[in-house]
């Protein structure tokens, strides 16, 4: 007891010890990333192509935006099922506003501000019936994941929504800054943005610790239903973009957007070490999950692995993952 | 009983964990049918010892000798085999079955393979007679008090031929008149000659039941002492220097009225009113659901009232939310630690600075000053002697007391001018009390009102200038001065308030 101000951890074990340490705390998912670039890269040399790894970040940005929304959920001990939802909502709305509109570049920002005010109330809504219904979120977002759907239907009367104006897309979905195309721009941004958010604001922290354990932070004084309420409207904005972004991309409105995110978005965000019962996640770790998830499909689509069996594959690979993750910790 | 063997005789045990000796070169002896209490502060050992004699962990030397004979448990079911049953603090219980289905778990007795309701209840019936106890067979053990539970378990562990039973601070969350129950059906199994290992940090438990008790200290066996016991002498044993005073108090001149509580309602509390002056330390008694703890919850708005008022430093105040308690300087510090001080799975210096970033200036502008945040953290935990001072360290892996210190540091972070501590030792060692019994004394000092909810009669009377006592949510008995006595108190607790 008496020397226990010195930390164990000037003991110095071998580098060997210490390397398989980093395996085990930093997790396996950047090592397994490594290893399947490197065989894709020595089975397929077509995936270390430039144009190819642009095109994986391109596919990835969509499922990051959203997966880093769902970890921030996650984070506070709730569950979003309506980003899948929103991206379509979000499509169809964006696609039906920008098309009634000039088509000038002000209908650029026109769509952007519909389409993330529809995310600012889809997360006050899930958020809010959460929060103040005691409604647990797994419920509360199945149910609005119905709702927005079916205005999603009725709203594009479930044809796609065309017309939209050709600067929509060639600003938010073709465009480069030097290079680099604007949605991934976009997504290394709100990514190096969220990171910042969650580890160094006093909200994000405060997520943390909702997520952790509620009753003690609504004792030391944290604002718990603000918190929670914040992080669903985060996750619903950050799914809004995404389908603004898809939208872009595609060139119309689609209220079929998006409903594969759900179990990806979880997935990506779960791989990454984000605990299913709040509390624990890290951002960075979302992003290599992210990876992860394109870079496995980008490289089964290189090997025309079919469709059918890539599902397969990313399944046994989730429950691998956690189970992983599980045992781990056991040990 | 005459055999020449002692039951378990721990000879020169030792435990290393990697970076750490938990337990070096420890030995003593239990014997049949007596209650050896085993004391040491958190983090002296008594744990691992434990743990090794339920075969949870292997000693890295020494060994285990049972009747005589030297054993090794490799697991815990080689210990039970051995007749050595343990009730920890964490109790095992299923929330959702019946009372007779816990004592019986994990091994229902079965008639061409279903369950044979009838043994099970009969079994559990002569369990819990047994013990001296009664409770409702098929009762959800999940709505029972925590006592009950306890002896659930007790029971449990005794089916089938117990010879060692080790109970892991069993009164920690009991309240004085469950403890004494408790201690009664104890001394009942030792004159059955069970024996019984007890852990426990409460002093008077051990004068009252222990033949023996062995003392450990940073993970070194001290002595085992004999009966009777004084007090003085365990404690000084326990924290290797004289134990002067546990107990601080001192004198001071009580000013303005603080915190104004008239004619509380709520669903636990019967016209409840007190008063706190700046300079004071006031304790709340009472037995367990007496409406002591909801008192101070009711202040901070934990609890929901129905009528009365709460004034604050003149200041009334409608509606309490914790946060805006907070604000105005009022700080609750829960008993409950594990589930409502801390988040176990994060780092522990976020649950001591969580909700204080802004007081603490801690924070621009919603932005974290995390090298400011963490100066802070360690300058709190060293004035409060919290150890070890690895503060990114899960919350969960530090011992009760310094979990304990750890939310207390959020008084230290924020201007607060009342606390009101609910059961703020429990649980925790001899050492850790002192440190808390210290802060309380300083908080006084500096004209702060202090509010002491506790089921420890000695600690209210240690530390108390005011005595409220409190039963069936009223205030039975309302004392002062030199009226603070044990006999004072204890009569409250049952009879109706004197005049």
């Amino acid at each position: 007891m008496t020397t226990t101000l010195s930390p164990e951890r000037t003991a110095g074990p071998a580098t060997a010890r210490r390397s398989m340490q980093f395996i085990l705390t930093t997790g396996l998912l950047p090592a397994l990333l490594i290893l399947m670039c490197v065989v894709f890269a020595i089975v397929e040399p077509r995936f270390v192509d430039g144009p190819n790894l642009l095109n994986v970040a391109r596919q990835s940005v969509f499922l990051l935006l959203i997966a880093m929304g769902q970890m921030i959920v996650l984070i506070n001990a709730q569950l979003d099922l309506s980003v899948g939802a929103t991206v379509a909502l979000t499509s169809v709305v964006v696609a039906s506003v920008t098309a009634a509109s000039s088509g000038g570049p002000e209908s650029v920002l026109l769509g952007l501000g519909a389409g993330l005010l529809l995310g600012v109330v889809i997360g006050l809504l899930n958020g809010c019936i959460v929060a103040f219904w005691k409604v647990p979120s797994f419920m509360a977002t199945l149910g609005s994941t119905s709702v927005l759907t079916g205005l999603a239907l009725i709203i594009s009367k479930g044809a796609p929504i065309i017309g939209l104006p050709m600067i929509f897309s060639d600003v938010l979905a073709t465009s480069s800054v030097l290079g680099i195309p604007v949605p991934v721009l976009l997504g290394v941004v709100i990514a190096v943005g969220m990171g910042v958010f969650m580890s160094r604001t006093v909200p994000g922290r405060n997520m943390y610790a909702v997520g952790g354990n509620r009753t003690a932070a609504l004792v030391a004084g944290i604002n718990v239903k603000k918190t929670v309420i914040l992080a669903f409207v985060l996750c619903s904005v950050l799914a809004s973009l995404a389908g603004i972004l898809l939208t872009a991309r595609v060139g119309s409105g689609e209220a079929s957007l998006g409903a594969s995110f759900v179990m990806l978005s979880i997935a990506a965000a779960v791989l990454g070490g984000t605990s299913l019962f709040g509390g624990e996640g890290v951002l960075w770790r979302v992003v290599l999950g992210v990876l992860f998830l394109g870079v496995l499909s980008n490289g089964m689509n290189l090997l025309h692995v079919s469709s059918y069996i890539q599902e397969l594959v990313i399944g046994i690979v989730l429950i691998a993952a956690v189970a992983a993750e599980r045992l781990k910790r056991v040990a | 009983m005459t055999a020449a063997n002692p039951l378990v005789a721990i000879r020169n045990v030792s435990k290393k964990f990697p970076g750490v000796t938990a337990l070096s070169d420890v030995s003593f002896e239990i014997k049949r049918g007596e209650i050896h209490a085993l004391m040491g502060e958190n983090g002296a050992g008594k744990s691992t010892l434990i743990k090794i004699l339920c075969g949870v962990h292997k000693a890295t030397t020494g060994s285990v000798a049972l009747d005589g004979a030297e054993t090794v448990f490799d697991r815990p079911q080689d210990a039970e085999k051995g007749g050595i049953r343990t009730v920890f603090q964490e109790l095992n219980i299923v929330p959702q079955l019946s009372v007779a289905e816990n004592i019986s778990l994990g091994s229902l007795p079965l008639k061409s393979g279903l369950v044979d309701r009838k043994k099970m209840l009969k079994r559990a019936a002569d369990a819990l007679s047994g013990l001296g106890a009664h409770l409702p067979l098929e009762a959800r053990a999940g709505d029972l008090p925590r006592s009950s539970q306890q002896l659930i378990e007790i029971a449990r562990a005794l089916m089938g031929e117990a010879r060692l039973l080790i109970l892991d601070e069993p009164t920690a969350s009991l309240g004085e008149n469950e403890s004494r129950q408790l201690m009664n059906i104890v001394t009942g199994l030792a004159r059955r000659g069970v024996a019984i290992l007890y852990v426990t940090h409460r002093m008077h438990e051990v004068e009252a039941i222990a033949d023996r008790v062995s003392v450990l200290r940073d993970g070194k066996f001290i002595e085992t002492l004999d009966a009777p016991m004084d007090e003085a002498v365990i404690v000084e044993r326990m924290i290797g220097r004289p134990a002067s005073s546990l107990y601080q108090h001192s004198r001071r001149d009580p000013g303005r009225e603080l915190l104004t509580v008239s004619g509380l309602d709520s669903a636990t509390l019967r016209d409840v009113s007190m008063s706190v002056r700046a300079g004071e330390v006031v304790g709340v008694a009472g037995l367990l659901g007496c409406g002591k703890s909801d008192l101070a919850r009711a202040c901070f708005g934990l609890h929901a009232i129905q009528d009365g008022g709460i004034e604050l430093d003149g200041e009334q105040i409608a509606k309490p939310s914790p946060s805006g308690m907070l604000e105005r300087g009022l700080v609750y510090y829960p008993s409950d630690r594990r589930t409502e001080g801390l988040v176990l799975g994060r780092p522990l210096f976020e649950s001591m600075t969580m909700g204080s970033h802004g007081p603490a200036q801690i924070s621009r502008k919603g932005f974290l000053r995390t090298q400011k945040e963490s100066e802070l953290a360690h300058s709190i935990a060293e004035e409060l002697d919290l150890r070890p001072m690895q503060l990114d360290r899960v919350s969960g892996k530090f011992s009760g007391g310094n979990q304990q210190k750890a939310v207390l540091a959020r008084g230290r972070l924020r201007l607060a001018k009342v606390h009101l501590f609910d059961e703020p030792t429990v649980g925790i060692d001899v050492g850790a009390k002192a440190d808390v019994y210290r802060l309380i004394d300083n908080y006084a000092d500096a004209g702060h009102g202090v509010v002491v909810i506790s089921s420890d009669l000695t600690e209210i009377i240690g530390i108390s200038d005011r005595v409220y006592v409190m039963r069936e949510g009223r205030i039975a008995a309302h004392l002062a001065g030199s009226d603070i006595t044990e006999e004072n108190i204890a009569r409250s607790f049952f009879a109706a308030a004197p005049a």
